[in-house]
């Protein structure tokens, strides 16, 4: 029954699925890194990705194009996490509880806004979503090319933003300001830049890439917007985060292996069907979540002022 | 610039105006998603208002739906007093139902004065067991609490599902995933005659008591509150931390497994994997609508659940999405926060 498992890895139609599985973890990391590195943790996370993916699909059944509907859920990420921000940096106020209570305010309110459109719908209607788009030339590549050069356009868009984000946070001015105002936002600060400023920044930006997790999932994936859709992505990433040490490069293979883990354990779950019950294999990202954290707890780098509210002329 | 001048001394008044200061604002804020759904406001504010508390069925509606609410705010309050977060209540609740209906459902027989005490005591042990393990690998690793409980919420959800489908699955059940139902003589009786209010509710009460007289007027009470206003100093007088903390996690999960069984056992008589409508977040803002004070948990459910019950209402009637209970909640405990910034504080512009 087992036999053909090692097959598996050797295919390109499962890597192929691993990325693609791999992409919403991609922006969600991502977005979690940027918000971290920053000094702030972000648990609004999990409800950013509902109203990211909610917003996008509404755009689009709305009548807008894919690529509009993506902006409004990254304007819809963004502005969540605009008062996470606010709440959390010059207020001041706890990051894990604001965090749980921008989490809530988000799903309720994609949830809300839903059933104001679609009262009664009992099947959640369809879109058009983004298809997948080969890249001329490198999609001939054996093996990789199916792999990663026919996935949609959303899933180079993840790539294109680490890249990104690593050239910012490792290359420029800017992105050093960032990096220092999560392990001594007092030197930023003396340094007559403005912490607050900085960490608002961060946490805007790192929320509007998580949203587009989020809008993965309605226009990339599923083609609807179905309740508890998000199913604890969110939290799944924030783990990624501590996993991947706060790096981008890291950031970006935890959320690959992840992908890989998941698109085995589809194929595990589709040939011991009937024999272990399907739950067993849905706890398994979580499980294994949980087993990341523990394995990098000794070595775990966190940013030094995580959590740590700065107030001028305080120390 | 804005500058926080701590307050020397809070004024009792400010400590009772502040969270009901930040309900009215929330009350207020959710009017906005209500004009944007075309809902006429007042109107929908009178209902949820009668539906809550506008004759005595609502208020013992209310109270039915108060009753977890006060279990897990509970288990948030003393919890977040320690500065353990546990926020895997959604869990603890499920492991307790689990466990009630292990235990309730035919496995031992007995009369009630046996029977209740066992299935309570079930439940609190499973759900003191499931947080155990967050607790310790916060203490031992540093492995953040708030993640792993959150994480394990899914998890315990989908074996509850498992079980539900397998070895609890109830032949009788029509198909249904639905565990046995409980033995009559395990049931909490109900208080009220042809509604459904239960025992379930004396025992929050007595609960909220307890829990206050353990933190108010023993050295264990002390202790939780010195750990968690300053962990450093606590350890330099020679409180265990460690001790105190997994103490503090055993007491939360196991007030959170107490919500499980009494929703089971004292209002639906079986598990469903659709047993709790978000009780175990819920239970969260309950805490911090409470300042985290045990007494003062049992107003803020009782308050929480009507919005609940009045949202129901409300949207049978206008055809408005009962969501907006989750939003009003969502937007409480935002505006408890920026309160408690309010009350603790002096906010000058410079």
């Amino acid at each position: 029954m087992l036999e053909g498992l090692f097959d598996i890895l050797l295919s390109s139609s499962f890597w192929a699925a691993a990325i693609r599985i791999a992409t919403p973890l991609m922006f969600g990391v991502l977005g979690a890194l940027i918000c971290e590195r920053a000094g702030v943790l972000n648990l609004g996370i999990e409800g950013i990705f509902t109203a990211g993916a909610m917003a996008g699909w509404l755009a689009v059944y709305l009548g807008a194009d894919l690529w509009t509907g993506l902006l409004a859920a990254a304007a819809t990420g963004a502005a969540f996490g605009l008062i996470h921000a606010l709440l959390t940096v010059p207020l001041g106020l706890s990051q894990h509880v604001t965090g749980i209570g921008v989490t809530l305010l988000a799903t309720s309110l994609a949830y809300f806004t839903y059933r104001v459109y679609l009262p009664n719908v009992a099947t959640p209607p369809r879109i058009t979503p983004f298809q997948p788009v080969a890249i001329p030339g490198l999609s001939d590549l054996p093996f990789l090319g199916p792999a990663l050069f026919q996935q949609t356009p959303l899933t180079y868009l993840a790539l294109a933003l680490f890249a990104l984000a690593a050239l910012v946070l490792y290359r420029t001015p800017l992105g050093l300001a960032i990096r220092a105002v999560g392990e001594n936002p007092a030197a930023v600060g003396a340094q007559g830049l403005s912490v607050h400023g900085l960490r608002i920044g961060a946490v805007v930006v790192g929320s509007a890439v998580m949203a587009l997790g989020g809008a993965f999932l309605t226009m990339a994936a599923f083609n609807a917007f179905f309740f508890e859709m998000t199913n604890g992505r969110g939290w799944i990433c924030i783990a990624l985060t501590v996993f991947a040490s706060w790096r981008p490069g890291k950031a970006l293979l935890g959320a690959l292996l992840f992908g890989a883990f998941d698109a085995f354990q589809l194929r595990l779950q589709h040939r011991l069907g009937g024999v272990v019950p399907g739950q067993v294999f849905l706890m398994l990202p979580y499980l294994l979540s949980i087993a990341a954290l523990i394995a990098v707890s000794r070595g775990a780098d966190y940013p030094k002022a995580l959590m740590v509210p700065y107030f001028k002329g305080q120390r | 610039m804005i500058r926080f001048e701590p307050r020397g001394h809070i004024p009792p008044i400010l400590r009772l105006f502040a969270p009901i200061a930040a309900m009215a604002a929330a009350l207020l804020l959710s009017a906005l998603p209500l004009a944007a759904a075309g809902a006429p406001i007042l109107r929908a504010f009178w209902l949820m208002a009668a539906g809550a508390a506008g004759s005595v069925f609502a208020i013992a509606e209310t109270l039915t739906r108060a009753t977890p609410l006060i279990f897990t705010g509970l288990a948030a309050a003393i919890a977040f007093r320690a500065r353990l977060f546990n926020i895997g209540l959604e869990g603890q609740l499920y492991a307790g139902a689990l466990a009630a209906v292990v235990v309730g459902s035919g496995l031992i027989d007995g009369p009630p004065a046996l029977l209740v005490p066992l299935i309570l005591a079930a439940a609190a042990l499973a759900g003191a067991l499931l947080m155990l393990g967050p607790a310790l690998l916060k203490m031992r690793l540093g492995v953040d609490e708030v993640v792993t409980t959150l994480l394990l919420n899914f998890v315990v959800l989908l074996f509850v599902q498992m079980m539900l489908e397998g070895a609890l699955k109830d032949p009788m059940g029509g198909g249904w995933p639905q565990s046995e139902p409980i033995l009559d003589a395990g049931m909490l009786p109900p208080l009220v005659e042809r509604m459904r209010l239960h025992a379930g509710f004396l025992l929050a009460l007595l609960s909220s008591l307890l829990t206050h007289v353990l933190m108010a007027q023993t050295v264990l009470g002390l202790k939780i509150r010195a750990v968690g206003e300053n962990p450093a100093a606590a350890r330099f007088a020679g409180i265990g931390v460690t001790r105190v903390t997994i103490v503090v996690a055993l007491i939360s999960g196991g007030l959170a497994g107490l919500a499980g069984a009494s929703e089971v056992a004292g209002l639906k008589g079986y598990l469903t994997a659709d047993l709790s409508r978000g009780f175990g977040y819920a239970g969260i803002v309950v805490a911090m609508v409470a300042g985290l004070q045990p007494l003062a948990v049992v107003p803020a459910a009782i308050f929480i659940a009507g919005v609940f019950v009045g949202a129901d209402t409300m949207s049978r009637t206008i055809g408005v999405s009962n969501y907006i209970a989750d939003l009003i909640v969502a937007l409480a405990l935002l505006c408890v926060l920026v309160g408690g910034l309010f009350m603790r504080f002096r906010i000058r512009w410079s």
